[in-house]
């Protein structure tokens, strides 16, 4: 779709990041820009003033694929988290057909206890979809308030924290994972604390990319007038800094959505993660691999529901990447 | 350039104790290693355990025990497994078995990944572009074991059946009592390894490709390109010897970063195909709780991600002099 209305440029005014319309404004560059006063326009004006949120929206529906992406995402959420409800077998429902392949009676077959495969695809996707959601939201949390404190403190805070981030990314998370799991296994299978565990392990990029954005944008004279007028640190922080990093956090966190999901369909796949009589994505593979030649539905289905889960994401960051920044060129590290 | 090092090497120390104290920590709070003698039946006389407990030195306080284990591990004692057997060169051997997988996927991924990231960028938003793109993205999004398991059940027979013979093999690292010349040997890892390293090595090259397409890209868009092409260099000459030798260092650190992640990636995909490597050796620790097998499992990892951490950051100063004195 052409676009023939001007781009916005760091010389326009944006929408003002601490949201709180005062006449300096500064733009997602950190420039300020003094808010050109109302002229009365010689002729009828055809363009309309966006915020940034209208403009990041408009980008974001461009794209198609993203657009078309974010639909099937939401429907797979929508479904995983609600359908099991409404289909008529309950993933521990045990049917008189065994091994059976897929029908109209059982769009995903049986297993050969007589399972119905998509009542158990519907309840491992669920638990799947809300550890990875819990800990797109969490870790978010976690990683931001970290990086804010280590950008905008520096010092000895921001060496404590970035030395205590190389530490976690010294050890691979699965192998914590699995000890944690191990040592409280009445709450391992439990998908609340798998997605608490690694909640706690995966903020340390979101760190890094907060932290980036308040050190190249501390020394800006927005943040200098704000202390001016006597903004608190917490304030300065949180209204006008991290209003800046907005973009790669939302990216991010959407990365981090198919990074949980296959760390715990990994985890789940050792054996270590959810745990019968409960099951997951990750469990259903591991069964349905014994006998993969035989009863190919069983392995397919639930993988199949992993890729579409993290394919559509990742499309998703990427169209929100280039509805925040056309001019970014970077992409995940 | 030396005092660089020295400046990541005092970084890496305070870091691997800390590391330490962290898988310390971490496994001491895992559960009771004498849980089985307790729970034995009939009863172990409350003596024997005590007696046991002193030997374990799990009758002293926390500090004391983290000190004993330290002054152990950095004389090279790792202890004795709960079956009493040595830890160091079980460990070894095991963490020789998922390096040759580790090594060679990551070498082929990062030819992989600079080939199609590389080819991305110069043809950029070409068919060739959107297809690596879709094929980065489709591996992005896959597990691992998800895609070992494919290439094992579906691809293994395919492949055996259009040799006529038994070429790649679907379990284990080695055929059992393997013996024979050095080339029958070779030939016979060779054949174990090719599917775990294809399906890691996959997985691994999708997110460095995007990153190498988007290195190349901000490469070519920079000024002493179109110098380069402006006086009158010809094309091919300007893409290999000016854009692309300067697009290849931000990979690396990009590499070290993951290799953790790699390891991790690894230790799922033995378990796929039934190696006795570093995996099978973590899931035999947490399901047995063997504190010595995890403690010496997470230690010794975390030695070799910093360490390749040290090494690709001094790789980095080598290759880029900004580094070196910025």
């Amino acid at each position: 779709m052409a676009d023939t209305r001007p781009r916005p440029s760091a010389t326009q005014p944006a929408a003002d990041p601490a949201g709180d319309g005062q006449d300096l404004v500064s733009t997602e560059h950190g420039v300020q820009v003094h808010e050109v006063p109302t002229i009365t326009p010689d002729r009828e004006f055809t363009v309309k003033r966006r915020s940034q949120t209208q403009m990041v929206i408009r980008r974001f529906m461009a794209h198609k694929l993203a657009v078309g992406s974010l639909v099937v995402f939401v429907l797979v959420v929508i479904i995983s988290l609600v359908g099991g409800r409404f289909w008529k077998y309950s993933y521990s429902d045990i049917t008189d057909q065994f091994s059976s392949p897929p029908s109209l009676e059982h769009p995903m077959g049986t297993d050969d206890i007589g399972h119905d495969s998509l009542a158990q695809v519907l309840r491992g996707a669920q638990k799947s979809v809300q550890v990875a959601l819990m800990v797109a939201v969490l870790s978010t949390l976690i990683g931001a308030i970290i990086g804010a404190l280590a950008g905008y403190y520096r010092g000895w805070v921001d060496a404590a924290l970035m030395r205590f981030t190389d530490l976690i990314l010294t050890i691979p998370s699965i192998a914590i994972l699995a000890v944690l799991a191990a040592t409280l296994a009445d709450k391992a299978g439990n998908w609340f604390f798998v997605g608490l565990v690694l909640s706690l392990l995966a903020w340390t990029y979101i760190a890094r990319v907060v932290r980036g954005t308040f050190l190249s944008l501390r020394e800006k004279e927005f943040v200098e007038a704000a202390r001016a007028l006597g903004a608190s640190d917490s304030r300065i922080m949180f209204r006008h800094l991290l209003p800046n990093a907005t973009g790669s956090i939302i990216v991010n966190a959407t990365i981090t959505v198919s990074v949980a999901i296959l760390t715990e369909t990994a985890l789940s796949y050792l054996g270590l993660g959810i745990k019968a009589p409960d099951t997951s994505l990750g469990l259903l593979i591991s069964t349905g691999q014994q006998a993969a030649t035989t009863r190919p539905w069983l392995f397919y289905f639930p993988g199949i529901i992993i890729v579409i889960v993290a394919l559509t994401i990742n499309f998703i960051g990427d169209g929100l990447r280039d509805a925040f920044d056309p001019t970014q060129t970077r992409v995940r590290a | 350039m030396l005092s660089f090092i020295v400046r990541r090497l005092l970084i890496a120390i305070p870091l691997i104790l800390l590391s330490s104290v962290l898988v310390f920590l971490l496994v001491a709070n895992s559960g009771d290693p004498l849980a089985d003698l307790k729970g034995r039946n009939p009863p172990v006389p409350p003596q024997v355990i005590q007696a046991r407990e002193h030997t374990l030195g799990l009758d002293k306080p926390l500090p004391a025990r983290y000190a004993t284990w330290l002054g152990n591990f950095v004389q090279g004692d790792m202890g004795e497994s709960n079956k009493g057997i040595e830890v160091r060169p079980l460990l070894w051997q095991r963490m020789k078995v998922t390096l040759r997988m580790v090594v060679l996927a990551s070498i082929l991924a990062i030819i992989l990944a600079v080939g199609a990231g590389v080819l991305s960028a110069v043809k950029q938003y070409t068919p060739t572009d959107y297809a690596f793109t879709f094929l980065g993205f489709l591996f992005l999004s896959m597990p691992v074991f998800w895609l070992a398991a494919l290439l094992k059940e579906y691809g293994a027979i395919r492949l055996n059946s259009l040799f006529g013979k038994q070429v790649v093999y679907t379990v284990g690292a080695e055929t059992p009592n393997l013996t024979g010349s050095l080339g029958h040997r070779l030939a016979d890892w060779g054949g174990h390894l090719i599917l775990p390293t294809i399906a890691l090595a996959l997985i691994s090259f999708a997110a460095w490709s995007r990153y190498q397409r988007a290195t190349m890209l901000d490469v070519l868009g920079s000024d002493y390109i179109r110098l380069a092409r402006a006086k009158g260099l010809p094309r091919s000459r300007v893409m290999v010897r000016h854009a692309l030798r300067n697009a290849l260092i931000p990979l690396v650190t990009v590499v070290a970063i993951d290799i953790g992640a790699v390891f991790g990636g690894a230790v799922i995909t033995e378990r796929v195909f039934s190696w006795q490597g570093m995996g099978a050796l973590l899931v035999q620790g947490v399901t047995t709780n063997d504190v010595n097998i995890l403690l010496a499992w997470l230690m010794v990892t975390s030695v070799f991600v910093v360490l390749f951490n040290l090494i690709a950051d001094v790789l980095y100063a080598v290759l880029d002099p900004r580094i070196r004195y910025g």
